[in-house]
């Protein structure tokens, strides 16, 4: 059977088409969800793309976090549904508290966009297990508002527990502290990541195919788990 | 109309760099003694009724405000009354 993997569009959001077909691509079916309806339809798991859902007014992510389709995803998170929020994703799961602390302004101030190199230290994730740990990834990065920030107990515990997903290599292009590109929930099936995975898929438009490996993780990980 | 003013500040561990972009232009300006400058975000809150305090702290903790990485404080002001912006 093959699994359906939900892609939540939000007004705004700009990522989602991208994000649907690197979900075909790795073998999927993506299923298009709207940000105003609870119903997930079933899916075995989602991805909140990136883009600028609700203009990012307010906060990235802050008026997200209380549309009706998040309602109904923030409690199948906490049931173990795998989730990967991707750019603005990350920030919306962030404001939503299924992942401590949160996206700030670029240090420098500048939106960044560049190919970016990752070391995956995470490779136990629903969305990261198809990488070896230490594996150095490239994918592109393209923020604004991309400095992760945590108090040093929560960073602490992150690292501790093995919860830094990514971290960035070859210069952070945000400020993140500790280099944080990504990182996941205490179950391990909710990821938030600042680059797009999703835009290096395939050869012709991404640096890299190396993003498919989140995509095809989950389908892993999906057929692992049990029922 | 009485409102409730909602202040949002960036806690103060908390890096501020539009804040620090502002300081660094003063300089042009010929300003030279300001230590620091940090920005925030005031939002204004009409009720229909009475203006509710409580209320006004709840939506600023859930959606006005990031507790991880922001404070806020919440006043009711008159609306006849100058809105004291000098604190």
């Amino acid at each position: 059977m093959t699994a359906r993997v939900g892609v939540v569009t939000f007004p705004g959001s700009l990522d989602d088409g991208d994000a649907a077909r690197a979900v075909r691509i790795a073998g999927a079916e993506p299923v298009r969800l709207w940000h105003g309806a609870p119903q997930l339809h079933g899916v075995d798991a989602v991805v909140l793309p990136g883009g600028f859902s609700y203009g990012d007014y307010l906060r990235c992510g802050a008026i997200a976090r209380f549309a009706p389709v998040m309602e109904t995803i923030v409690d199948a998170a906490r049931g173990g549904l795998p989730v990967l929020g991707i750019c603005n994703g990350f920030q919306i799961l962030c404001e939503a508290h299924l992942l401590p602390g949160a996206l700030t302004r670029n240090q420098h101030l500048h939106f960044r966009n560049r190919d970016q190199i990752l070391r995956i230290e995470a490779a136990g994730t629903a969305w990261t297990n198809a990488f070896q740990p230490g594996q150095e990834v490239l994918i592109p990065v393209k923020n604004g508002e991309g400095c992760y920030v945590a108090d040093p107990a929560t960073l602490d515990r992150l690292e501790a527990e093995g919860r830094v997903v990514a971290r960035y290599l070859g210069g952070n292009p945000n400020g993140s502290q500790r280099d944080i590109a990504a990182i996941t929930n205490e179950a391990g099936n909710v990821v938030g990541i600042m680059p797009h995975p999703e835009h290096a898929v395939e050869a012709l438009t991404g640096p890299s195919l190396d993003g498919l490996g989140f995509f095809t993780s989950v389908l892993k990980h999906l057929v692992g788990a049990p029922a | 109309m009485p409102r409730v003013v909602v202040d949002v500040m960036l806690k103060p561990e908390i890096l501020d760099p539009q804040g620090q972009a502002v300081a660094n232009a003063l300089p042009r300006l010929g300003v030279s003694d300001v230590a620091s400058v940090r920005i925030g975000r005031r939002i204004e809150i009409e009720f229909t009724g009475e203006p509710d305090l409580d209320r006004a702290r709840e939506i600023a903790d859930k959606l006005l405000a990031n507790p991880v990485i922001e404070d806020f404080t919440v006043r009711v002001v008159e609306t006849d009354e100058p809105v004291d912006a000098r604190q």
